[in-house]
């Protein structure tokens, strides 16, 4: 299996390890590559946007094509998982900020989100949450965004005091926290998808 | 929005330093109005650093260099959307206080300030907001470590516009770690006794003028020396296994043109700090994007000479071997 983690920006090297960590407790063999360029991604099985700044990360997709890359892909029923600023890439909508500041996003998931829904840094927070599919994780929320609505087709897998903080549409995985600052399990879950 | 405070926890380790790690891979640029940080935000910074004047500015006129108005970063904080960060002065915990309450995603605790404490610098463990402090070799790094900053940057010589005093920083860093790898655990142990005896300058002047000596004193906030060397030396083996540091290390002070971004990469950092650069350069928008894209692409060099074209004017730049002792910034707090 080879998975790409889209390297333009973020705690790319996060989740590369924690995705390698995950094929080695599976013992799937493949590996693991931070894509910053064209051309890779059509070979790869699965597809990972990191957190970062989605304003950053949303430009740099667009300006080197990757985005119509993870689009072919998720098109060919590729699993894709993005954590935080991932999640805001892969929506289909977004709020007042995603429009100021006139960032692309790929459509991908029938969701609704908010920026920065909790606050600044200083309201950033880890917590204990459960994840259908998964089991309790520690979820770290970091300027993190909130899911407002989702399409029919969207599996809620986690609240977080009734707000939507994990959905699944098909292969595709959208979160609002980072699994990567804190275990496996999310990445194991999602390579068996 | 309310929620039960009880199931959540704030301003812990994992969320400062995870906070810095999404800026991984990024640019952040300093800015000096609200128009500024716009265009920033839009040539793709990952963050601001909102001041009243950037360092070359500061360098210039002299004086107290302070705390910017909180007025002047609020009006950045309302123009983007990115997170945004400010600078207080070594060891000026009421300014850091103050930062924390405007609201400021992290502080900048730099020596491009007039310090404020000749002793010590804030213990940022006390703080919810995540702070970084400025480098020039791996003891100034695991001190502040120690103390909690969730980013640890190179001070360079900021406001120079010349970046070898940047790459000098990074390679002695990059060197400590290498000879850290090489070096039993016994001979760790007595770098961290090298490392901690910053801490018990205080105590050993006041010793010195009153003749008397403490059993276990406290030598700072409420540690003895003898545990701030265990705590030093857990922070050395951790940069041994993991052959880094163990949060994110971002170049700063003299970066200028995207080739000095790319390079600052290639020696390994996570991130660049792009401060007097951007604003002091002929066309800001331009030259912004271009550093966001040399860093993306610091390995590839058809781009990073691509987005170098006709940039116009960089920042004029001073020669830093022909500063005095005095006009240095780097020496500030160590």
């Amino acid at each position: 299996m080879k998975v790409a983690v889209v390297g333009v920006q973020g705690d790319v090297e996060e989740h590369i390890v924690a995705t390698e960590k995950s094929m080695k407790n599976l013992g799937i063999q493949g590996e693991v590559l931070a894509v910053r360029e064209p051309g890779i991604i059509p070979e790869c099985d699965a597809i990972i946007i990191p957190g970062g700044e989605s304003t950053t990360i949303s430009k740099l997709i667009s300006r080197d094509s990757i985005a119509e890359e993870i689009i072919e892909s998720a098109r060919e029923g590729k699993r894709i998982m993005g954590t935080c600023a991932g999640l805001i890439v892969l929506a289909k909508e977004g709020d007042e900020q995603v429009e100021r500041t006139k960032t692309k996003l790929l459509g991908l998931l029938d969701v609704k989100v908010k920026r920065n829904a909790f606050g600044r840094q200083r309201e950033s927070f880890q917590t204990k949450l459960q994840m259908k599919y998964v089991g309790e994780i520690d979820g770290v929320f970091i300027r993190a965004p909130l899911i407002e609505s989702v399409g029919k087709e969207v599996e809620i897998l986690a609240k977080f005091e009734d707000r939507i903080v994990a959905v699944k549409q098909g292969k595709i995985l959208g979160l609002a926290f980072h699994p990567e600052l804190s275990s496996t399990k999310v990445h194991e879950y999602f390579l068996s998808l | 929005m309310r929620f039960d405070l009880e199931k959540l926890r704030f301003g812990t380790e994992l969320v400062k330093r995870g906070f810095a790690k999404m800026q991984k891979g990024g640019v952040i640029m300093d800015v000096t109005n609200a128009e500024q940080a716009v265009i920033a935000e839009e040539a793709g910074a990952v963050a601001v650093m909102a001041l009243h004047k950037v360092p070359a500015d500061i360098r210039a006129s002299g004086g107290v260099a302070r705390m910017a108005d909180p007025k002047k970063i609020e009006e950045i904080m309302d123009a983007v959307t990115i997170p945004v960060m400010a600078k207080c002065r070594i060891g000026h915990i009421a300014e850091a206080r103050a930062l924390e309450a405007l609201g400021v995603d992290m502080i900048d605790e730099s020596e491009v300030l007039t310090p404020a404490d000749t002793f010590f610098h804030i213990y940022k463990k006390n703080f919810v907001v995540p702070f970084v402090c400025g480098a020039r070799s791996l003891g100034e790094a695991v001190r502040r470590i120690w103390e909690g900053a969730a980013m640890i940057r190179t001070k360079g010589e900021a406001g120079t516009g010349n970046v070898v005093e940047a790459v000098k920083h990074m390679r002695l860093i990059n060197q400590a770690i290498y000879t850290l790898k090489k070096i039993p655990d016994e001979k760790i142990y007595e770098v961290a006794v090298k490392y901690a005896s910053r801490y018990a300058e205080l105590s050993r002047l006041v010793k010195e003028e009153m003749g008397v000596v403490l059993e276990n004193e406290i030598v700072y906030e409420n540690f003895t020396l003898a545990e701030i060397v265990e705590g030093i030396n857990e922070i050395l083996l951790e940069i041994r296994d993991l052959g880094r540091l163990p949060v994110v290390n971002f170049a700063a002070g003299g970066i200028a043109t995207p080739a000095d971004a790319a390079l600052m990469m290639q020696l390994g950092a996570d991130g660049v700090f792009v401060g007097s650069g951007i604003f002091k350069s002929s066309n800001p928008e331009k030259f912004a994007r271009a550093i966001v894209e040399a860093v993306e692409h610091y390995d590839q060099p058809e781009v990073v000479a691509e987005v170098s074209k006709e940039l116009g004017e960089a920042m004029k730049g001073l020669e830093v071997s022909k500063l005095a002792e005095g006009e240095l910034l780097q020496t500030r707090g160590a």
